[in-house]
């Protein structure tokens, strides 16, 4: 113990950067926490594993079992279904802010953030940084599944990526939604289970998997109005192009993806304060 | 801060109230306490007590809903950050990541302690040695033992050298060798200058650990003193009288009660008296009830335990039940034993 003394002039209360360069403080809070958040998703490799290979079956389900039986505008399915799948990865992606942050909520190890000088946000701007992270992985996995089943850019190489920034900036904006949904379940599995009612019909009554033309008028109102919808079809426009190009979409997706940002991401930080 | 002259208060509270409004819980009902710099403070009593609440109030986790409470002369309120910066906290949840390793975690919390990535990876590895975790120190927390991981979750406590330290239930769960080592850890800690309030529902380590003790129940302080002041006064042995028949129980309420000072608590056909010359009493008991030859079934001397300590100065027992009584219950001083609590058991005279 006697180490402690010793070091207590070089650790410890005067260190340099508590005013001036504050921001940096908090950037690197929010690193330290994104990556004590990926550390825990790679000491469970089976969890990663288990949500990756979700999307590749939708792949395969859609492109070989329900594909010859949609009929979309340019007659390939697969070019069609692609950026749909894609956005539906980043939102389950995403869906894991809830259940990480009920879980560390839970188990106690926020009380000791909290009494810490880190900066307030950082618990949850690292955990929805974290889950960014892992959406990247996830994105570049399933374009290579993507390519095995045959989808190919239509556009060029810059604006495919453009067309992922895209879904993962929405992806990101939605996690700032699930992270508040985690403050408020009583427990992981909980926060789990209570995301799913929201997604569903967000991802499903959306231009994801088939063409909203198809859908009954009733449920195309909702279905042309919801960020899902806009975020999948700026996708298609960027990637895919010809007789999908939508620029349109790509202007509204990111105002959803801005607008959501800017709506969620506070309301989670007041959450925060108030229940942890 | 002060000159050396007068007492440093390196913790102060004054008249904390805080009320959960789910279930309507008056948690702190104007809780005060002062901690002098360099000494231990040991925040005694029962579970639901309020001792977290006000530790938590004290680390700026939770805001009072009246009153103040300071560190080191920086309001936890209106100052959390400084606060913060020289506080450390350690608990009963161990609040570590099971997915880190050791060195991780504690890493991890250098960093968010804004200590630079060397100065971190220094700290780790000389905490891990210091608590005997340098072997377990690239381990996943998952294999960790509880006593380890209480060790580890002290370890991360210590690992910007606060001045201060917070303690809620150190070694609550623990095995007696582990509760040891973390005895001596935090005594050392102390011989080093560190100020640490300390929570605990142990006499005994409240006795070993603390130089002054603040008792609280319901939210409220009920007993204050050394452990050496409080020890002095209520008796220092309890009597144990069972009966051999129910039907004496009042004739032998009625024999014994002159024995005592404090009124006998009688439970089912036990009888136990707060004397304060033990041997002396258990042979006055034996022949008063000899005498009136009211039959008895056992006689047991033992030190007062925890349950003892709260029944002498609230009425009930260290489980929490409903009190209707919403009267402050006088400031009393009462006697400390050896013995922490009443599940010890088997040490009858």
């Amino acid at each position: 113990m006697t180490t402690t003394t010793l070091s207590a002039q070089a650790a410890g209360l005067d260190q340099p950067g508590h005013g001036g360069n504050r921001l940096s403080w908090v950037v690197s809070d929010i690193a330290t926490m994104a990556k004590r958040n990926i550390l825990a998703v790679m000491r469970t490799p089976e969890a990663l594993f288990f949500t990756t290979l979700q999307p590749i079956m939708f792949t395969l389900l859609f492109t070989y079992v329900f594909g010859g039986a949609i009929h979309v505008p340019g007659g390939h399915y697969i070019q069609f279904l692609m950026p749909g799948i894609f956005v539906q990865t980043v939102i389950f992606g995403a869906m894991s802010s809830a259940a990480g942050l009920a879980e560390d909520l839970h188990k106690g190890i926020i009380e000791r953030f909290r009494a810490l000088p880190m900066s307030r946000s950082a618990v949850l701007a690292g955990r929805t940084t974290s889950d960014l992270v892992r959406n990247v992985f996830v994105v570049v996995l399933i374009t290579l599944v993507g390519y095995a089943v045959g989808f190919r850019i239509g556009t060029n190489f810059a604006l495919f990526v453009c067309g992922l920034l895209v879904i993962l900036f929405f992806a990101y904006a939605l996690s700032w939604g699930f992270a508040y949904i985690g403050l408020s379940a009583p427990n992981a599995e909980t926060a789990q289970v209570m995301v799913f009612p929201l997604i569903f019909p967000l991802l499903f009554a959306s231009s994801a998997f088939v063409p909203v033309a198809t859908m009954p008028g009733w449920l195309q109102a909702f279905a042309y109005h919801q960020p899902v919808t806009q975020v999948v079809n700026a996708a298609r426009s960027l990637m895919v192009g010809g007789v999908l190009h939508n620029s349109g979409a790509v202007w509204a997706s990111l105002l959803w993806c801005v607008g959501l940002l800017v709506v969620l991401a506070p309301i989670a930080v007041r959450k925060y304060r108030k229940v942890a | 801060m002060a000159n050396s002259s007068q007492p440093t208060l390196a913790v102060e509270a004054h008249d904390l109230v805080k009320v959960f409004p789910r279930g309507n819980v008056r948690a702190l009902d104007g809780v005060s306490l002062e901690v002098e710099a360099g000494t231990v403070l040991g925040l005694l009593g029962p579970n639901g007590a309020g001792k977290t609440t006000v530790v938590r109030i004290l680390s700026t986790i939770l805001g009072p809903d009246s009153g103040h409470a300071s560190v080191l002369g920086h309001d936890v309120v209106t100052q959390p950050e400084t606060v913060r910066s020289i506080i450390g906290l350690a608990g009963q949840y161990a609040a570590v990541d099971e997915n880190l390793t050791g060195r991780e975690n504690i890493h991890m919390v250098a960093r968010l302690s804004h200590l630079s990535r060397q100065v971190s990876a220094r700290r780790a590895d000389e905490l891990l040695e210091e608590f005997g975790l340098a072997n377990a120190g690239d381990r996943v927390l998952k294999t960790y033992s509880g006593g380890m991981r209480r060790r580890l979750d002290l370890a991360a406590a210590l690992v910007a050298n606060p001045p201060i330290l917070f303690l809620d239930e150190p070694t609550t769960g623990l095995d007696p060798q582990s509760r040891q080592g973390l005895w001596t850890a935090i005594e050392e800690l102390v011989r080093g200058g560190t100020t640490v309030l300390l929570t605990t529902q142990y006499l005994e380590e409240a006795d070993r650990l603390a130089r002054d003790i603040v008792v609280i129940d319901h939210g409220r302080v009920i007993a204050e003193g050394t452990p050496a002041q409080l020890k002095a006064d209520l008796g220092t042995s309890v009597v144990s009288v069972t009966l051999g028949e129910r039907a004496t129980l009042d004739e032998a309420v009625r024999l014994l009660a002159p024995l005592s000072e404090k009124p006998p608590i009688v439970e089912d056909v036990v009888i136990e008296l707060t004397v304060t010359n033990g041997p002396k009493a258990g042979a006055d008991v034996l022949r008063t009830l000899d005498a009136a030859e009211v039959p008895i079934a056992g006689l047991a001397l033992r030190e007062p335990s925890l349950d003892d300590v709260f029944l002498s100065l609230t009425g009930h027992k260290t489980t929490i039940e409903q009190d209707e009584d919403e009267s402050a219950p006088p400031k009393k001083r009462f006697g400390l034993g050896r013995k922490s609590d009443a599940t010890d058991g088997k040490d009858a005279a």
